[in-house]
């Protein structure tokens, strides 16, 4: 049978059609079916069975007008097959069993109670995926499987490992998660800042493993940075009065908005400054507007997101690199070393001082930071001081600034960027004074 | 990927001032909230009728101006969004959950936007493990991201 016999092509195209139906239903069907077995795994384990008969029985029945439905009643089906199979031995099971018949029975219409319920539930499968009992790649991978409704394959994919390694993660954490019988529920009170905070960190995490990484090498890795916002813009209708999440989707919206004018055609990244902000795509730049703007209405504190999206909503206005507002950059930079304090986040701010005050005034703070251990290793803190020392002329102290960079980054580009750098600083004695 | 869905005019949306039904609105409004909370919804417009727009006719270096309305209904823009999703089928799954809109037939259209990714070179595993290495260089926050 060659690949362009049109009974081959047709099956082809409809199961493209159930993967899109899956992609859209998984989520849901899998927070109904949690719901009422309380057992995550199990529920993902059902609706996984029932996308299976849907791939075996949809080709002969066609795609039933409400596949939703449909998957969730197969899957409740199984579900009740197996509670009564195990009913004997485990009382719990039987109770739960009658439990679901009964609600079948009274309840003929349980699509539209679900449906009303759908947004909670969809919400406590999201704080169970991402629980901190498990470890942060095994809740990135759970939350892609579970929220994002993607295949084994597509995860190992996108975190550039093999696809046994991602099944093995992901039924280890369904196994811990049943082993620790976390409930399926929605943290309160003083926790729930603490696991919205591990949920926001999760969907960065998947963010910017797309994004990091797009520099033009395989094209699974953008659609990385795709699941982590539609994870994100799904979490902000979830929990709409929370600034944070406002925040995240913000800083992936605007940081997004620069994904084709990052890499150069030849894959290459391409630095903020360098960026052809033509290129720049003003669609998600207002939309990562409007989510600071919805954030704002929240709440007047602002927490680490939202900052770090004001800081990128400050490049994002500003049509030429010029015309970059420093001033608010170093004030919102200097509030989010407040609320997160980092030798990192110090350098930057230095940076922006740099840029809002002159070269002097930002070498003061990377002085500063000389000392600090964890940057000891970090190639741009020499790399950032280099420029300021070449800046004010001080350019024998600039080139060794910039050869040291070089030899602490291992990436080969960036190390002939800086040893040019540093070259230049040699070619030009004469040179002493450029402001 | 991105799609564009764009919805053919009617002569009842083609009409002068008419306002849609409310119920209808409704419909549409619950819609487009579920396809906001699904996270595909990018952007969403409707269109005036063509007789508030015009056209611009390109011929050579003439650019000749005709004023709506226009005929020919089914040809005729009514409204647009822009979905963000993982296939074509996705777009189609969910313009088919759309509310029918219109008293008479109609058709919506659904086009792929070009991106990035339909541009970029296709790179050997060498290029793309040289690409991992180096990611793996970079750090979290970098100065000047």
């Amino acid at each position: 049978m060659s690949a362009t016999d049109p009974h081959q092509a047709e099956h082809q195209a409809l199961h493209r059609t159930i993967e899109a139906v899956w992609r859209i239903e998984s989520a849901r069907v899998i927070a109904g079916l949690t719901r009422l077995t309380r057992d995550v795994g199990l529920a993902e384990d059902l609706a996984q069975e029932a996308l299976l008969a849907a791939l075996e029985q949809w080709p002969q029945s066609g795609v039933p007008d409400n596949p939703a439905a449909w998957l969730t009643a197969t899957a409740k089906r199984r579900a009740i097959d197996l509670f009564r199979r195990n009913a004997v031995a485990q009382r719990k099971h039987e109770e739960l069993g009658r439990e679901l018949e009964a609600l079948e029975q009274t309840s003929p219409d349980l699509d539209s109670t679900l449906d009303n319920t759908i947004g909670d539930d969809l919400l406590r499968l999201v704080f169970i995926a991402c629980d901190p009992i498990l470890p942060t790649e095994s809740r990135a991978a759970l939350t892609l499987r579970l929220l994002g409704g993607l295949t084994t394959d597509e995860i190992a994919r996108a975190f550039l490992t093999t696809e046994p390694a991602i099944a093995q993660r992901i039924v280890r954490a369904k196994r811990t998660l049943a082993d620790k019988h976390i409930p399926f529920e929605v943290p309160r009170g003083l926790e729930f800042a603490a696991r919205l905070s591990s949920v926001l960190e999760v969907i960065y995490l998947i963010f910017n493993e797309g994004y990091s990484a797009t520099t033009g090498d395989d094209l699974m890795r953008p659609t990385l940075c795709e699941d982590a916002l539609r994870l994100g813009r799904i979490l902000a209708e979830l929990t709409p009065a929370e600034p944070e999440v406002h925040g995240l989707v913000a800083l992936m919206e605007i940081q997004a908005s620069r994904i084709r004018a990052r890499i150069t055609s030849t894959g290459e990244l391409v630095l903020l400054f360098d960026q052809n902000r033509t290129q720049w795509d003003q669609l998600l730049i207002h939309r990562g507007l409007n989510a600071i703007e919805r954030a704002h209405k929240i709440d007047t504190t602002r927490g680490p997101y939202l900052l770090q999206a004001e800081i990128a909503a400050c490049h994002a206005r500003a049509r030429t690199p010029s015309e970059t507002d420093w001033q608010r950059i170093v004030i919102l930079y200097t509030e989010l070393a407040q609320v997160i304090p980092s030798p990192v986040i110090e350098l930057n701010r230095a940076v922006a001082v740099s840029m809002a005050h002159g070269p002097q005034a930002g070498l003061t703070l990377v002085d500063a930071l000389a000392s600090e251990p964890s940057l000891a290793r970090y190639h741009l803190l020499p790399s950032v001081r280099a420029d300021l020392l070449y800046k004010l002329g001080r350019h024998p102290e600039a080139r060794t600034e910039f050869e040291r960079a070089a030899a602490l980054t291992r990436n080969i580009r960036e190390r002939g960027l800086l040893l040019t750098r540093a070259a230049s600083c040699e070619t030009d004695p004469t040179h002493s004074s450029e402001k | 990927m991105r799609f564009m869905v764009i919805v053919k005019a009617t002569a009842e949306s083609e009409k002068e001032g008419a306002l849609p039904d409310p119920q209808l609105m409704a419909e549409m409004g619950k819609y487009n909230e579920e396809l906001s909370k699904a996270g595909v919804l990018l952007a969403l417009d409707g269109l005036h009728p063509s007789s508030k727009g015009a056209r611009v006719k390109f011929s050579g270096k003439s650019r000749t101006v005709v004023d709506g309305p226009f005929t020919e209904a089914k040809e005729l823009i009514a409204g647009f969004s822009i979905l963000q999703v993982k296939s074509l089928e996705e777009a189609i799954e969910w313009v088919k959950r759309g509310p029918n809109c219109g008293a008479g037939d109609y058709e919506v259209e659904i086009r792929q936007v070009f991106e990035m990714e339909d541009f970029a070179p296709i790179l050997s595993e060498e290029q793309i493990q040289h690409k991992v290495e180096r990611r793996a260089q970079l750090p979290n926050q970098t100065a000047n991201k």
